[in-house]
Parts: structure tokens; C-alpha cells; sequence
């Protein structure tokens, strides 16, 4: 079970990476106005951060309310319901923000901070965080509460850590594969509206949420 | 919602010149003394099409004395671009505003043959939401639909000065004002963008009082119509310089940056010179301390001409002024096509080195005590005026109305409406096509065109060329 959820960081973080709406095309945008691939590197840098930053705001508060063992699997239904009505949240709602259009085109960390939080990247990724916390803490249950808030805190930060660096290695090699060799025709031919699939995936995630903790 | 993007998004300017190239084009209707109600015409320009270059549709508006003028798209690649926030959205609707009415239409031209009315926006509502009136140019930009206004609240519009309003691009309601800082701007006209650069440039006409009843030569000989053009933080609202092209360079009207956002230049045409009657182009660009400059790199001179063939208005200057009113640039950013109106010339200039134009085509057709007659022996009323050039830069297209008062001014007692055709040669030149010449309906005058798919004034681009 802790392998599958481990997996399933490693493959909402693929997602995340080829999904544009997380910023990849940034990134190309960024190397073609500088004329070079290092402005590429330095905007994958600055988004992975912003993406990061939006991990850990949403899992850091679910990893102390988890100190509160009694109410442990009530937790993780309120998270996955959290998560369900996000995604259906979208699923109605199709208009992004208009708050993400107010950024300078230059901020991408700032930006990507934005981008990950309205979409509820992070969200997405709570249930399968407290899934890991679960089984980790049926593992070492005998250990001091201390101890297990040191663990979770430390899982918190490896899923996020995973997530980003695998999203930033999937946005990474598209965009450098669009800046060098595919062209920008890329983004109007191969490109699909993934609105209504990533509200979808917040729903399927959320249920898992919900389902495990019954 | 759609799965997949427009198939008119374009991610930079040169993808956007190897497009089909256009099928439909949409012009204006003017029925300059308000007796009928304005228009859109549909000009099929499919080169396959048994009815190519005629009219094919025409969309008459409820209302009459609108006085249409400019229009624009719903979306243009840059809000068409999946990563602008709103993904999926279609290049469907056309703006069209009257200057007179500030009424605002919104015409579903999906299937360019059943053009129809999909929204009207009554002028009280734009004025309680802005304190604007006269709307004017249409851009799709990052927060929404940006739509120019020339007048102020009151009667003449003069109550508070003239500005940007913000339109959502997909309910078309009315969100409120641009500006949050303003600076020195006080009379509007045109603007336009560099999205990833996060600048924009807009430019003066005069206020509604120096326009609405036809030209107030005092005022122009006192020079006060526009004549700065000014910078601003495109995302934060804020004019951050005010460049005055002198006092004398009257009526600074058309903006045309480059569309390669890498490239941090563009042009602005004034209309008269009032020392010298010339025609002006100015050049400006970011220099390398991040400050705005502008420099005159094109002049056109009046022609010499007998008053008794002038009209009133002129004859104490004993010369046809050209009066540049319209400029296109192509999406290669390597021609700008300049309208002298007055003098009845299309300019074409090469300006791949934006300091030092090269004049490498002039058409002649209409102008003042001219008259040129259209190479398949009609006339042409008016002068070239509104001007767009093809995506892919092959075809420039243009119409002769400049703005019902003033055309009486400049060529009392002329009257018509028509749409002609240029060819573009292969390396600079400009000839006449002697086959496209639309003939428009009774009563009726033509003012801007817009080409199906995006045209050299609608779309900006928010990646550079390749």
C-alpha cells in the first residue's frame, strides 16, 4: 500500500509537469525572448519553487492536525471531502482566476505559487499524504507522539519534495523538447483542454481520501 | 468549452503568416448622416468562392446614429494562448462600439453568413460602470476585453477625461475602469500592447466637442488636439511616461508595436504637422536604461495645390495636407502601410530597421483635387483610409471613410463607400488589384475591416518569433 502511495506521488507529479496550466510553456516563452536554454533552466527553477511553496502550505496544516490521533480518520474524510468539492468546484467553475493574469509575466515562482493553489494542486495531493502518514504511523504506532509529528513532518516534506521534482522534470523535458526541436506549433496541435480530467482527478482522489478512512 | 484550442490561435507572429489565409473579412457600415441604421458587412474573400469580393451578408443594427468606427475580436491569440487563464475560449464575437451612441454590440459571426446580435450594451450602463462615453478600440488582454474611450460622463463628454475600460471576455459584462494611475493622460485614442514585456502605449485624438461636429480648425491651428503619446505598467495599471511629440504634430492617433515581443519598438502616426502641414511617422522604443524615446522617422509633404480646387477649409493653405489617418504594420514588422488620406496615397515603407524607413510602394487612388480613378476605371471616393494588411502580408486592404463630419470638411458634397485591394510584391512594391473593388450598398460608407482568423491590428503574440 505505502509503495502504491509513494508511486502515486511520483505520478501526480508527471501530471502536474505535463499539464501546461502548471507553466511549462513559461519556461519556453522565457528562453525564446532571452535567445538562450539557461532561461529555460532558471524559469523551472522558479516555478518548481512556487509549486513547492504551494505543496507545503496545504499538507504543513493537515501534518499538526494529525497530532491529534483521536480524530485521525475524521480528518483524513474532511480532507477528502475537501478535495471531492474542490473538484467539483472546477467542474462547475471553468474560469480561472483573473488574479493569475495580474502577474508579471517575470514572476514565475510567485505566479506558479498562484496557479498550483487555485488549481488545488496541492489539495490533490492530501489524501494520498495522509494515506502515507497512516501507514506509517500503524508502523511505529508505539512510538511517542513527539516522534510521530517529526515523522510526518519529514513525510511532508519527501512527497513534496518528490512531487515538485518529478513535475519539474516532466515540465522540464516538454518545454526543452518544444524550445528545441518541436516549435511552438506544438502548443496549438498537441495541446487539450484538461479542465474537466484534472477536476476529475481532484474527485477520484478525494474518494480514495474518503474511502480509506472508513 | 472546447477540447482544443482555436484553431486561430497563433503562438507567435510568424506561425500566424503561414495560417490559411483569410476567407471572410467584416467592415464597417456608415450611414454618415444617421437616416438608416449602421452596419456589418460580410466580404467573402475566399479566392474559390464564385462570389469573391462581393458583399455576402449584412447585419443592419436595430438602432440608428450609432456611428461605428473601430471594432475587434472577443480573443485574439493572446487570450486565445491555453495559458491566459481562460483556456478554450473562441474567436467568435466582434466588438463593435458606436462613438456616436457609445452603444456597444456584439455580433456572434461563428458562421460569418448568419452573422447575428448576441449582446448590446446600452451607453448608461458603460457610463455608470466607467464615467466613460465614445468607446472606441477593442484589444483582448489579460484580465478581459480593454476598450478605448474618447469622451468623459456629461452631455459632451467632457465631464472627467477619457480612458480604458475593461470587458470580460466571455459574459461581456462591463467590469470597470483600467486605470489606477492615469498620470498626465487626459484625451484617448488607440493602444496596444507587449504582453510578455508588460508595456502598453496609447496615443490622443482630441475630446468629443473637437470631433463630434466636424474638425475645429481653431483648435487645430491652436494646437490642441493630441499629440503625446504615453507608457504605461500594463499589469499595474499605472502611466509611467508621458512622451509630448511636440505641439504642432497634431492628432497622434495610430499605435503599432512591433509584434515580436522581443522586440521593444513601435510606431505611432500623427495626423498634420501645423508648421508645415507635413504627415508624420514616429518611431518609439525603450532605449537601454529602461527610458521611453520617440523620434520622427517618415515625413510625407503637402502638395501645392490652386485653392479654387480646395474645399473651403483648405484654401488658405493653398495645399492638399496628406493627412496620415490610418497605419498598419505587418506581422513580419516588416512593412508599415501608411494612409494619407488627404493626399489619396497608400504609403508602403520598409521598416526593418525602424529608425531609417525606406518608402518602397505608393499607391494612388482618390485624394483632395485629385480624385485618381481605380484601375478598373471607377472612382474612389474619399482617400485610402482604415488599412489591413493579411496575415500573411501578401494582401493590404483598405476603405475610404474617415468619420462622417469631417469627411463633408475634407471632400464636401463626395459621397460612397468602397473596399479595395493591393497586391504586395515579392520584394516591397504595391499594386492595385484591378479586379477587388466592393461597391458598398446606398448610403453607406466603409470604415474598418476585420479579416476572419485575425488580422495585423487584432492579434498580439505572447511568444516570440522563432
Amino acid at each position: 500500500m505505502v509503495i502504491a502511495l509513494w508511486w502515486s506521488v511520483l505520478f501526480s507529479g508527471l501530471y502536474h509537469g505535463l499539464n501546461p496550466a502548471m507553466g511549462w510553456p513559461l519556461a519556453v516563452s522565457a528562453a525564446l525572448m532571452e535567445r538562450k536554454s539557461s532561461a529555460l533552466v532558471r524559469s523551472l527553477a522558479l516555478l518548481a519553487s512556487g509549486h513547492f511553496l504551494a505543496m507545503l502550505v496545504i499538507l504543513l496544516p493537515f501534518t499538526l492536525m494529525l497530532s491529534l490521533l483521536r480524530w485521525e480518520s475524521e480528518i483524513r474524510i474532511g480532507a477528502g471531502l475537501l478535495v471531492i468539492a474542490m473538484g467539483l468546484y472546477l467542474l462547475v467553475n471553468h474560469r480561472h482566476p483573473r488574479i493569475l493574469a495580474r502577474v508579471h509575466p517575470a514572476r514565475l515562482a510567485y505566479w506558479s505559487f498562484l496557479a498550483a493553489t487555485a488549481h488545488g494542486a496541492g489539495l490533490m495531493l492530501v489524501p494520498i499524504y495522509l494515506g502515507i502518514c497512516k501507514a506509517n504511523t500503524a508502523e511505529f504506532g508505539h512510538l511517542a507522539s513527539q516522534t510521530l509529528i517529526t515523522g510526518n513532518i519529514s513525510i511532508a516534506l519527501s512527497v513534496a519534495v518528490l512531487h515538485t521534482l518529478v513535475m519539474t522534470l516532466a515540465g522540464g523535458l516538454i518545454a526543452f523538447a518544444v524550445y528545441r526541436w518541436f516549435s511552438l506549433k506544438f502548443l496549438s496541435s498537441a495541446w487539450m483542454n484538461l479542465d474537466t480530467a484534472w477536476a476529475l482527478s481532484l474527485v477520484c482522489v478525494g474518494a480514495f481520501g474518503v474511502f480509506s478512512a472508513l | 468549452m472546447t477540447l482544443r484550442p482555436d484553431s486561430t490561435f497563433h503562438a507567435t507572429a510568424q506561425l500566424a503568416m503561414q495560417a490559411p489565409i483569410e476567407t471572410y473579412g467584416f467592415v464597417v457600415m456608415l450611414s454618415p448622416d444617421g437616416s438608416q441604421p449602421d452596419g456589418i458587412a460580410v466580404v467573402d474573400l475566399d479566392l474559390e468562392s464564385e462570389r469573391y469580393g462581393s458583399i455576402v451578408h449584412s447585419l443592419i443594427m436595430p438602432y440608428k446614429g450609432d456611428e461605428f468606427h473601430h471594432f475587434g475580436w472577443n480573443a485574439c491569440s493572446a487570450s486565445l494562448s491555453p495559458l491566459a487563464g481562460h483556456a478554450f475560449l473562441e474567436r467568435r464575437y466582434l466588438i463593435v462600439p458606436g462613438i456616436r451612441s457609445s452603444r456597444i454590440y456584439v455580433i456572434d459571426v461563428k458562421d460569418p453568413l448568419k452573422a447575428e446580435i448576441h449582446k448590446i450594451i446600452e451607453p448608461e450602463e458603460m457610463l455608470a460602470k466607467t464615467g466613460y462615453s465614445r468607446p472606441h478600440t477593442i484589444h483582448c488582454g489579460p484580465e478581459g476585453i480593454y476598450v478605448s474611450t474618447l469622451g468623459g460622463g456629461g452631455e459632451d463628454g467632457t465631464d472627467g477625461p477619457p480612458g480604458i475600460f475593461i470587458m470580460d471576455c466571455e459574459t461581456f459584462e462591463i467590469i470597470g475602469r483600467y486605470e489606477l494611475d492615469r498620470g498626465k493622460q487626459d484625451k484617448h485614442y488607440d493602444f496596444w500592447w507587449n504582453l510578455p514585456q508588460d508595456y502598453m502605449v496609447s496615443s490622443e485624438w482630441g475630446l468629443p466637442p473637437q470631433f463630434e461636429n466636424g474638425i475645429v480648425a481653431e483648435d487645430l491651428l491652436s494646437n490642441k488636439y493630441g499629440h503625446s503619446i504615453h507608457f504605461w505598467d500594463l499589469r499595474k495599471r499605472k502611466n509611467i511616461q508621458t512622451i509630448d511629440l511636440g505641439a504642432n504634430h497634431q492628432m497622434a492617433l495610430e499605435i503599432r508595436p512591433a509584434h515580436d515581443p522581443k522586440k521593444s519598438y513601435g510606431f505611432c502616426g500623427v495626423v498634420v504637422d501645423t508648421t508645415n502641414l507635413q504627415g508624420a511617422i514616429f518611431t518609439w522604443w525603450r532605449d537601454d536604461d529602461g527610458v521611453w524615446q520617440a523620434k520622427k522617422t517618415i515625413t510625407i509633404d503637402p502638395r501645392p495645390e490652386d485653392p479654387e480646387n480646395l474645399p473651403p477649409l483648405l484654401q488658405g493653405f493653398k495645399a492638399v495636407p496628406p493627412l496620415v489617418t490610418d497605419i498598419d504594420l505587418s506581422l513580419d514588422d516588416t512593412y508599415l502601410y501608411v494612409a494619407c488620406w488627404g493626399l489619396g496615397e497608400m504609403h508602403q515603407y520598409d521598416v526593418s530597421d525602424p529608425f531609417n524607413p525606406k518608402l518602397t510602394g505608393v499607391v494612388e487612388l482618390g485624394g483632395i483635387a485629385r480624385n485618381t480613378r481605380h484601375p478598373n476605371g471607377r472612382e474612389f471616393a474619399f482617400g485610402p483610409q482604415m488599412v489591413e494588411v493579411s496575415r500573411d502580408g501578401r494582401r493590404v486592404y483598405w476603405t475610404n471613410s474617415l468619420y462622417s463630419t469631417w469627411d463633408e470638411q475634407f471632400y464636401p458634397g463626395t459621397e460612397g463607400g468602397q473596399m479595395v485591394m493591393a497586391h504586395v510584391k515579392q520584394n516591397g512594391g504595391l499594386a492595385l488589384d484591378p479586379d477587388f473593388y466592393v461597391e458598398f450598398p446606398d448610403g453607406y460608407r466603409a470604415h474598418q475591416i476585420r479579416l476572419e482568423g485575425g488580422d495585423c491590428s487584432t492579434d498580439s503574440f505572447c511568444y516570440p518569433n522563432v
